[in-house]
């Protein structure tokens, strides 16, 4: 008996139809695996870039307790990043290759990073929406149909209620000091709201791949749906903390029983995305001088290792 | 130029964007090592991704900074991708299939009475 095409094909859709899992050897079709190493590729790569806009500021925490907790938020990024290479290497990409395709800008990541964090209250803000929004994008990721991504994702959503709750108490902390810290948490606000939704990309009928995600089970939500939760989520924690959240349009709609808000400015996110944000160049050059400045510990591991090998001799 | 929200972190660029694998390209990256995890005593060790690594040993040091950041571990084990053997989904039905009509191992093939008891 000889296998065809559609026979596979047909297996593959049996899967997906009975919300099973698709594992790394299975057979899938050729644009599922594109789909899906460029998703986690690119994603991998925003965990990695998102180390920096508040990385820039663990030498200059106000305290040793929000240092302590800003190194582990970091590091934490630094993780998600590998979870997620990890999770590509099984569909057969390489790790070093995937980092130097970032670094040659032949892959992306989220345009969010490449806004600048320029205060401390940027780190609350970072956990509160920026983490916030992520965590509405990735809860439904836990059920991606791609056995390898949807594991990885649930590690990663374990850490991230960490991260948007040390934001939002960092916050809650700021608002009960003065008026300048007050004014530091609001001018924060202003700047990540816009870029905050623009996170959930463009509205839905201006994205023609996400009824081919959805049928493949590697997109649970439409874009708009996502974004309109995040709203009705974030807007009782504004609230509560007693900001103001930057948009005159918005206000509680009694009949869709979710809040009304004003369209992000697309053209915008479009020249953040193309290279054309605050700090694209910056973001780039920083992970460039990393991995280049780093060759030389992987050479040298490598040495080391051939040499323990070497002296072990045959059979360890 | 096409968006599409997909990731975590959102949207990102989807059309032009290269995902043709390319090991070996980049030079000479460090081996690949799969990471299994006894997460507590009493449980089995259970894989839960992989790390690179220029041997064993420090293997298991990036094991421990990338997946046992919160207790989640007691012990690690560490194997080289290349060292794996393992079935090919391809063969699944052939080589399963001696266990697949052999329904005389499972307690559910005997009826029993219904009043014998502890059964």
């Amino acid at each position: 008996m000889t296998v065809t095409d559609a026979d596979l094909q047909e297996a593959f859709e049996a899967v997906i139809g009975r919300d099973q899992r698709v594992e790394p050897r299975d057979w899938m079709p050729d644009g599922y695996r594109k789909t899906m190493i460029r998703q986690i590729a690119q994603h991998a790569h925003s965990e990695i870039i998102g180390m920096q806009p508040e990385g820039a500021w663990i030498t200059r925490s106000p305290s040793l307790r929000r240092k302590a907790i800003l190194l582990a938020k970091v590091q934490d990024e630094a993780g998600h990043g590998m979870y997620l290479y990890s999770a590509a290497e099984t569909l057969g990409a390489d790790r070093a290759d995937l980092t130097v395709k970032l670094i040659d800008r032949r892959q992306k990541y989220s345009s969010i990073f490449n806004y600048p964090a320029l205060t401390y209250a940027d780190v609350g803000v970072i956990g509160w929406l920026v983490d916030g929004a992520a965590i509405c994008n990735q809860v439904p990721l836990c059920r991606s149909s791609f056995g390898p991504y949807a594991r990885a994702m649930i590690r990663i959503c374990k850490e991230e209620s960490f991260h948007q709750r040390q934001g939002y108490e960092l916050l809650v902390t700021m608002m009960a000091g003065t008026d300048e810290q007050r004014a530091m948490v609001q001018d924060a606000v202003d700047r990540w709201w816009w870029p905050s939704l623009m996170m959930f990309g463009p509205p839905d009928e201006d994205s023609p791949n996400t009824a081919q995600s959805m049928a493949w089970g590697i997109k649970r939500h439409t874009n708009d749906e996502l974004r309109q939760r995040f709203v009705d989520m974030t807007v009782p924690q504004a609230e509560a903390l007693g900001v103001t959240l930057p948009d005159e349009a918005l206000r509680w709609n009694p009949e869709r029983q979710g809040y009304d808000f004003a369209t992000p400015d697309w053209e915008e996110f479009k020249r953040v995305v193309a290279g054309h944000g605050p700090c694209n160049s910056e973001r780039l050059a920083r992970r460039r001088a990393a991995w280049e400045d780093g060759a030389w510990v992987r050479e040298a591991a490598t040495a080391h290792a051939a040499k323990r090998r070497d002296h072990r001799g045959p059979g360890r | 130029m096409t968006y599409t929200s997909e990731g975590g972190h959102g949207a990102v660029p989807t059309a032009g964007v290269p995902t043709g694998a390319a090991p070996g390209a980049v030079g000479t990256d460090w081996p690949l090592y799969e990471v299994f995890i006894r997460s507590k005593r009493g449980l089995n060790h259970v894989h839960v991704g992989s790390v690179h690594a220029p041997d064993a040993e420090m293997a298991l040091r990036h094991a421990r900074d990338v997946y046992t950041r919160r207790n989640e571990g007691v012990s690690i084990w560490v194997v080289a991708s290349a060292d794996i053997t393992a079935s090919s989904p391809e063969e699944k039905d052939p080589f399963f299939s001696p266990s697949a009509d052999k329904v005389y191992r499972h307690p559910t093939f005997y009826s029993i009475p219904d009043d014998v008891p502890h059964m």
